[in-house]
C-alpha cells in the first residue's frame, strides 16, 4: 500500500515535471530542426525533415557572422570578469575576515548595499563616457566586476572563516611576505569556494542582458544575449532561426550544469542555512 | 591558543619592522574598492543630484523635485510603480509556496529524486531572454502551445500576453517557472540541515505528516524562507530583462515596471527622469525590503 502510494506520487511528479519543464525545452529543440514554413505554425510537432544544419549555418553567418563575434565577446567578457572578480574578492574576503578594524562595519554595510541597490544607469553611462570606457569591452568587464563583487566577497569571507589562522602565522614565521601568505598559502586552500564562485558568476555574466544593453551598444561589441535580442525583431517571421539561436546559446549553461551542478547549488544556497 | 595569539601581537607591536609587515595588509582592499567605488558608489551618489535635473549628458539644469512630481502625476509612471510591487509580491509569494512544497517533495522518499531536482533547477541557468522569447511563442493567443493544450481539455485559453489585465501576471508566471528551482534548492538545503531528532520526537508524540510539516519543517527552515523571500522580492522589484523580452511593458503600459520605465525614458533621452526612476526604485527597495527583513529576523528571535 505504502509502496503503491509512493509509486503513484512519483509518477504524478515525473509526469508534471515533463509537461511543465521538459516540454518547453523540447519545443526549442524541435523548432531548431524545422524549416521556416513549419516553424511558423508554432505547434508542438515532429519536424518534417532535418533542417538543423542549414538553420545553424544561416543563424551563424547572418549579419556578417555576428553570432560568432558575439560568442567571442561573451567569452572574453566572462573569462576576464570572473578572473578579476575571483582575485579581488578573495583578497577583500581574506583581510575582512582576518583583521578586525573600525572600518569593518562600514565595509559590510557597503557590501549589503551593493546586493540591494539597483545600479544608477544613466549616471554610470555618463561616468563611463567621461573616462572613455563607454561601449568598450574592457569597460564592461570592470562594470561586471563592480556589480558582482559583493556576492563573491560574502562567499569568500564565509569560507575563509573555516581556515585556521595558525596557517597564516606559520607562513609569517617562515618568513613569507604578506603577498606570498595570501597568494601561495591561502588562495590555493580556497579552491573549493573559488570553483563555486567561477561557476556561479560565469553563468550570471554570460546570461547578463541588462548591463550590456545599457553599457555596450554597437554591433562590434554584441554579446550573445544582445544578439538574441536583436534577432527577435529581425527574425520575426523565421521562428526556426530564432529558436536555433536560443538552442545554441543554451549549450554553455547546459555544459556547466552537467559538470558543475553541485558547485552551483552550493554557491547559490550559501547562507540559506545560517540565514 | 588565545595566549599564543596575544603574545604574537605583542611582539609584533614592540618591533616596528614586524608591525609594518602585518599579514593582512590594507592595500588588499584597494583594487576592489577602486572598481566598486568608481563604477558603483560614485554613480549612485551622482544619481541623487542628477535626478533633480533636466539632463542631456552634457549639461544639466537644476529643476528641484519636478522629475519625482512627474513620477507621481503621470498615470503610466504610477502604473509602473504599482506593477513593480504587484510583480514582486506575486513572484516571491509563489516562489516561497511552490519552492517549499517542491523541496518537501524532493527530500521525501520519492523515486526519481535526482532527475526531478535537476529538471526543476536547470531553468535557473538558462538565458532570461531565451526563456522570454520561448514563452512568448508558447503563450501566443491562438497558435500558442499552452492555449492549444487547454483547448484539448475543452478550456478556452486567455490571451496571456495581449490581455492588458493579464500580461503582467503571465510574465510573473514565467518568472516563477524560471526561478522556482533556486527557491527549491535553498529550501532543500534548509530542510536537510534540520536535525533528525525533531522528527523522531514528533513521531514518538504521534504527529501526522501534516503536523510534521507545520510544527517541525516550517518553523525550522525559517532561515531558508528569509533567504528566499529577500532574494526573490529584491529580484522581483528590480526585474527588467524578462519583461522587456516578453512584452516591452505592453500592451500599452499594462506590464511596465519601474525598471522598464527607466529604460524607456533613457531611450527617449529623458536622462533626468530616467535617473529619478532609478532613485524611486532605490527608495522603493529600501522602504519595502528593510522593514521586511527586520520583521522576518525579529520573529526568528522570538522562538
Amino acid at each position: 500500500m505504502i509502496f503503491l502510494r509512493r509509486y503513484w506520487l512519483s509518477a504524478v511528479a515525473v509526469l508534471a515535471s515533463v509537461v511543465v519543464f521538459l516540454v518547453p525545452f523540447a519545443f526549442i529543440v524541435l523548432m531548431a530542426f524545422k524549416d521556416q514554413k513549419q516553424a511558423s505554425l508554432l505547434d508542438f510537432s515532429w519536424p518534417a525533415g532535418n533542417h538543423l544544419w542549414s538553420n545553424i549555418v544561416e543563424v551563424v553567418t547572418t549579419r556578417n557572422w555576428m553570432l560568432l563575434t558575439a560568442f567571442i565577446n561573451s567569452t572574453i567578457l566572462t573569462v576576464a570578469s570572473v578572473t578579476l572578480l575571483v582575485i579581488f574578492a578573495a583578497m577583500v574576503g581574506f583581510v575582512l575576515q582576518r583583521r578586525k578594524t573600525r572600518f569593518n562595519g562600514l565595509i559590510e554595510f557597503l557590501i549589503l548595499a551593493g546586493l540591494m541597490i539597483p545600479p544608477a544607469v544613466v549616471p554610470t553611462i555618463w561616468l563611463l563616457q567621461g573616462i572613455g570606457l563607454f561601449a568598450k569591452l574592457h569597460g564592461m568587464v570592470l562594470i561586471e566586476v563592480a556589480y558582482a563583487l559583493p556576492f563573491s566577497i560574502l562567499l569568500y569571507r564565509a569560507f575563509i572563516a573555516t581556515i585556521p589562522r595558525e596557517l597564516d602565522e606559520a607562513a609569517i614565521i617562515d618568513g613569507a611576505r604578506p603577498f606570498d601568505v595570501f597568494f601561495r598559502v591561502i588562495l590555493p586552500l580556497l579552491w573549493p569556494v573559488t570553483v563555486t564562485n567561477i561557476v556561479v558568476q560565469s553563468v550570471a555574466i554570460f546570461n547578463d542582458f541588462t548591463n550590456p544593453l545599457y553599457y555596450l551598444p554597437g554591433n562590434a561589441n554584441a554579446t550573445v544575449q544582445l544578439t538574441l535580442y536583436n534577432f527577435q525583431s529581425q527574425f520575426q517571421t523565421s521562428y526556426n532561426l530564432l529558436f536555433t539561436n536560443i538552442a545554441l546559446i543554451t549549450i554553455p549553461p547546459l555544459l556547466v550544469f552537467l559538470f558543475f551542478n553541485r558547485q552551483i547549488v552550493a554557491g547559490m544556497t550559501a547562507g540559506a542555512v545560517k540565514g | 591558543m588565545a595566549v599564543m595569539t596575544e603574545t604574537g601581537t605583542a611582539t609584533a607591536a614592540s618591533t616596528p619592522a614586524l608591525k609594518r609587515r602585518s599579514p593582512y595588509p590594507g592595500w588588499f582592499f584597494l583594487p576592489a574598492a577602486i572598481i566598486y567605488g568608481v563604477l558603483f558608489l560614485l554613480p549612485t551618489f551622482a544619481s541623487l543630484y542628477f535626478s533633480l535635473t533636466r539632463w542631456n549628458l552634457f549639461s544639466s539644469t537644476f529643476i528641484g523635485f519636478d522629475n519625482f512630481a512627474q513620477f507621481l502625476r503621470e498615470p503610466f509612471l504610477i502604473k509602473g510603480l504599482v506593477n513593480t510591487v504587484i510583480y514582486a509580491v506575486v513572484t516571491s509569494g509563489l516562489k516561497v509556496v511552490l519552492g517549499l512544497l517542491l523541496a518537501v517533495l524532493l527530500t521525501s522518499q520519492i523515486a526519481a529524486r535526482g532527475y526531478l531536482r535537476s529538471v526543476v533547477f536547470f531553468p535557473v541557468l538558462v538565458s532570461t531572454v531565451g526563456v522570454g522569447i520561448t514563452f512568448t511563442v508558447l503563450m501566443h493567443p491562438t497558435n500558442g502551445m499552452i492555449n492549444e493544450g487547454l483547448a484539448l481539455l475543452g478550456i478556452k485559453g486567455p490571451g496571456w500576453l495581449v490581455d492588458p489585465n493579464l500580461a503582467l501576471f503571465s510574465v510573473a508566471l514565467v518568472d516563477v517557472w524560471k526561478g522556482v528551482g533556486l527557491a527549491t534548492v535553498i529550501y532543500i538545503a534548509g530542510i536537510v540541515a534540520i536535525p533528525k531528532d525533531y522528527y523522531e520526537a514528533a513521531r514518538i508524540d504521534g504527529a501526522t505528516k501534516l503536523q510534521n510539516f507545520f510544527y517541525v519543517t516550517l518553523p525550522l527552515c525559517r532561515p531558508a524562507t528569509v533567504t528566499v523571500i529577500t532574494l526573490s522580492f529584491i529580484g522581483g522589484l528590480r526585474t527588467f530583462d524578462l519583461i522587456w523580452a516578453m512584452t516591452r511593458g505592453g500592451p500599452g503600459f499594462a506590464s511596465d515596471t519601474v525598471a522598464s520605465v527607466i529604460y524607456k525614458q533613457y531611450q527617449a533621452g529623458f536622462y533626468g527622469l530616467s535617473t529619478a526612476g532609478n532613485v524611486v526604485l532605490f527608495i522603493l527597495i529600501a522602504v519595502l525590503v528593510v522593514p521586511l527583513t527586520m520583521l522576518l529576523n525579529r520573529k526568528e528571535g522570538h522562538e
